[in-house]
């Protein structure tokens, strides 16, 4: 394993991180000159509204912007510049060091092969030499680890066979077969019903205890990324606004930006927050 | 106006039952009862919500009450008159009075249409005249919703998404309607601009003293808006209360098991912010003060 | 899959009577009185009286139409006496002009068009399906804009321009192609080939044309999606993430609109067979209209509509094989 003093080095280390999207009149930046770093085991909430840039920093760490996108900065993922990386050599890296858990599981997952198939893909991938049987046996095992019941069963079914919350298990059973290093989820239960919601987020905070990976969530919902994360990075338009444990943001935000949004956020144990927004009730 | 006792809206044991066919010439065809013997009353100048998980009937429950769809069975009485089995011109002339807002204001506006056109419509479907003429109309009416009314000349693609769903309030509101039905209306919002609009729809019912039938999915946000909560499970009222009863002693396991599990910030962390929020701003005034 | 199989059939047989039925109604109620026709310019109305009653035309009109569909099924007899005419299943009519069974003129040509159809399929669906690929996979760059402009040739000019074009300039001018005979494939496959090489092309441009759109946005499409981005972000391969997760499901619906188009060809390729003069059930159509041999009109369109009812639940079948979210059912 990794000696003690690389330890104290952070998991992820975001420098300068930029993504531009070159236009007829000038380049749009959607991510501008993000620092923030996730400890190893670390929970790291990355919380804003629509527009903020947090989906599109999830993307640039995973080497997925869209095309035409421009990414300069560093990212260095346990002492490695990914940034630096070739396509074939961010193959490796994908699925295997870093997963990702995205918002809609329906459309995240491929309709035409059973869970099965798409769960031992990533595993047959990067380990050579597996066999159609093991891999099916690492797919049964991953089912399990997220309480798909009758696994040895449901592994054969298609995603359409499964109830949306069951399907967001599978996406994560998906990333668990690689035991990775770094989980990213982008809006992992913006998609679905709260009970569900509970259910999923229980499990991601069991797999981080069970596995030890450090959790990017990207969400914009910050009574979820109050209950998950660790640390929290607030982003408005593509700049960070602010950034420390989630304590201290809760407590005492620092910045203007921060302390509306809270505000805002309606509680459900009674009315406070909203009422001072009254005042702010005129046209962005 | 009805008296205390008499409800503006009361529905009686509405069922909606839709057929699902099994394909084919032989196909055998399923009942799905998406609502199952819904009671429920709206009082005038409150706030029904009927809050629920996804497919638990909230939505088709406000549709039958709105009668934009039809019942299988099941009373519907407004304002003291049953309206259940209205047709035809009774039945525009209801739905004129019972106005609906819609969770995607981009879908559910009018692309084509200028702001002006889109409010007047209601009004100019029925062949009313437009009070003041359509220009000061609609100003009139972008001001009460908290828009600039020098933009009553553009299209829903111009505006903002908390700006467009105040248009479709807007809209709602040119008929001087009893009743508004919001169809999670303020779920595809980001939570400051959620905050605004929540703000309006509540500021909105002070002014005119209508009733709104709130059909949501978050309960933080009814907790914010609603005079009384139906919970509703499978097709089922489980429980109807007043607002704080609800939330604070829920009487259904299914209430309690949906309560549990919201996800909250943490109450001291709320706590402490506002004592540092306090503290921040008195030590703001002392600086202004020196 | 049985009950599927099974309520498939049962539609398919209530959609082929009604078709029988509809055309039934147009060619024999519609139309021209046949007897008339058939007994030529020196008529009697006693003669004319003979013939009806040998066709049945005097009896009611469900009469005749269930005889029609006996004939179908069971075979029938024209007239009686000596001057029976047989008529074996599935008799579709009896040609009066040609003096045969409607059923064995369709029969000889049937080969010709079967040859044109699988050729003329053959060739664009390679060739839409390649090019929209290299479209796909260009999006706008030279390929791609360069194929668009193909696509948009191949659309709008008509069959017989580009026929008559082809013909006019592989044969007469370049000599290229030898000039068509009719001859079997045994004897000589070369000229056999030749021959039907144009009208493969011609019948293929068009549709390879639109399969070739079609296979592009299909695939733009898929790869739009967010289970590709997923398997992305497995870390799968380029090539991985193309074939499994791209390909599949964009070719599909390519699939099933072939079927449809097939046989719609099978039908008859009406225009193309006349222009190069192949004698296939196209050209039997286009001669039987001029000499208004209604029982052949018929039998043609009935052949072509049974085609089509056929590659239409043909493609169901393939459909709910292809895609499991028709296999199987939710059971979530």
């Amino acid at each position: 394993m990794t000696a003690s003093h690389e330890d104290e080095r952070p998991l992820l280390r975001v420098r300068g991180l930029t993504v531009a999207f070159p236009t007829a009149a000038g380049a749009t930046e959607v991510v501008k000159s993000l620092d923030f770093d996730l400890a190893r085991g670390g929970a790291l909430g990355i919380v804003g509204e629509s527009g903020s840039g947090k989906s599109m920093t999830s993307l640039a760490i995973m080497g997925l912007l869209p095309k035409g996108a421009e990414r300069t900065g560093s990212i260095e993922f346990d002492g490695a510049e990914l940034t630096a990386l070739k396509e074939r050599e961010m193959q490796a890296v994908r699925g295997d060091r870093i997963a990702m858990v995205f918002q809609d599981p329906l459309s995240s997952l491929n309709p035409y092969y059973t869970v099965g198939t798409q769960i031992a893909e990533a595993y047959r991938s990067h380990r050579t030499g597996v066999t159609r049987r093991q891999a099916r046996r690492v797919a049964i095992e991953a089912m399990e680890r997220v309480h798909i019941r009758d696994a040895a069963r449901r592994v054969d079914h298609y995603p359409h066979q499964f109830s949306g919350g069951m399907r967001q298990r599978v996406m994560i059973a998906m990333t668990l077969s690689m035991e990775p290093d770094l989980i990213i989820a982008d809006e992992p239960t913006t998609a679905l019903d709260v009970t569900v919601q509970a259910q999923i987020l229980d499990l991601l905070a069991e797999i981080r205890r069970d596995t030890g990976a450090g959790l990017i969530l990207i969400t914009h919902d910050l009574a979820v990324v109050s209950e998950v994360a660790d640390h929290l990075v607030v982003m408005r338009e593509g700049d960070l606004v602010e950034q420390g444990t989630a304590e201290r943001v809760f407590c005492d935000p620092r910045e203007p930006y921060t302390r509306m949004l809270l505000d805002a956020v309606p509680r459900i144990d009674d009315e406070i927050g909203l009422l001072k927004t009254t005042t702010a009730e005129e046209d962005r | 106006m009805s008296d205390a006792a008499e409800p503006l809206l009361r529905a009686t044991r509405l069922v909606k039952e839709f057929n699902v066919h099994g394909g084919g010439l032989l196909g055998r065809t399923a009942k799905l009862r998406a609502v199952d013997d819904v009671s429920l009353e709206v009082r005038a100048g409150e706030t029904l919500a009927l809050v629920g998980e996804s497919g638990s009937g909230k939505s088709t429950t406000a549709r039958l009450v709105a009668r934009l769809v039809d019942l299988t069975s099941g009373d519907i009485e407004f304002a003291g008159r049953p309206v259940h089995a209205l047709t035809g011109k009774a039945l525009h002339a209801y739905r004129s009075e019972v106005q609906m807002v819609f969770q995607d204001p981009y879908s559910s506006l009018n692309p084509k249409h200028s702001v002006e056109r889109i409010v007047t419509a209601p009004l100019v479907y029925q062949k009313r005249p437009v009070p003041g003429g359509a220009r000061a109309f609609t100003k009139a009416l972008m001001e009460r919703v908290g828009l600039n009314p020098d933009h009553s000349a553009r299209f829903p693609a111009q505006f903002s998404g908390g700006q467009a769903q105040r248009i479709g309030i807007a809209r709602a509101l040119a008929v001087a309607p009893k009743l508004i039905i919001a169809d999670e209306a303020v779920s595809a919002l980001d939570v400051s601009v959620q905050a605004q609009v929540i703000n309006l729809l509540r500021r909105l019912q002070d002014e005119e003293g209508f009733s709104y039938l709130f059909i949501a999915h978050d309960l933080a946000v009814v907790r914010q808006i609603a005079t009384r909560v139906a919970v509703m499970s499978e097709g089922r009222i489980v429980e109807t209360g007043d607002r704080d009863q609800v939330f604070e002693e829920p009487r259904d396991p299914y209430t309690r098991k949906l309560l549990a599990a919201v996800p909250r910030i943490r109450p001291e962390w709320d706590a402490a912010r506002r004592r540092n929020e306090a503290a921040r701003l008195e030590r703001e005034r002392q600086e202004a003060d020196r | 899959m049985i009950r599927v199989l099974v309520n498939r059939l049962l539609g398919m047989a209530v959609v082929l009577f009604l078709v029988c039925a509809f055309t039934y109604v147009i060619f024999f109620v519609l139309s021209p009185d046949p007897a008339v026709q058939i007994c030529g310019k020196n008529c009697t109305p006693e003669a004319i009286d003979q013939i009806r009653a040998n066709l049945g035309l005097d009896q009611p009109f469900w009469t005749q139409f269930w005889t029609f569909l006996g004939g179908l099924f069971a075979g029938r007899t024209y007239g009686t006496g000596a001057n029976a005419i047989e008529c074996v299943a599935p008799c579709l009519g009896y040609s009066f002009q040609s003096s045969q069974p409607v059923t064995d003129m369709i029969l000889q040509r049937l080969p010709v068009s079967v040859t044109v159809a699988v050729g003329a399929a053959v060739l664009w669906l390679l060739a839409g399906v390649s090019a929209g690929l290299v479209s796909a996979v260009r999006e706008g760059r030279f390929a791609d804009r360069f194929i668009a402009g193909l696509t948009l040739t191949g659309m709008s000019v008509p069959n017989y321009v580009l026929a008559l074009s082809l013909q006019f300039l592989l044969v007469v001018t370049l000599g290229w192609l030898p000039f068509p005979q009719a001859v079997a494939f045994g004897d000589d496959p070369g000229q056999w080939f030749a021959n039907f090489l144009m009208p493969w092309i011609v019948l293929s441009i068009g549709a390879a044309a639109v399969y070739t759109r079609l296979t592009r946005a299909n695939v733009i499409e898929t790869l739009q999606e967010n289970y590709v981005r997923t398997a992305r972000a497995k870390g799968l391969s380029p090539g991985l993430v193309w074939r499994r997760h791209a390909l599949r499901p964009a070719l599909t619906p390519i699939v099933t609109i072939f079927g449809m188009d097939f046989a719609g060809l099978l039908g008859g390729a009406l225009i193309t067979e006349t222009v190069f003069g192949l004698n296939g059930v196209g050209k039997l159509a286009a001669d039987s209209i001029t000499k208004n041999d209604q029982p052949v009109i018929m039998g043609v369109t009935l052949l072509a509509a049974f085609l089509v009812v056929v590659g239409n639940m043909v493609v169901d079948l393939l459909y709910t094989a292809i895609d499991p979210r028709v296999r199987v059912g939710s059971s979530a």
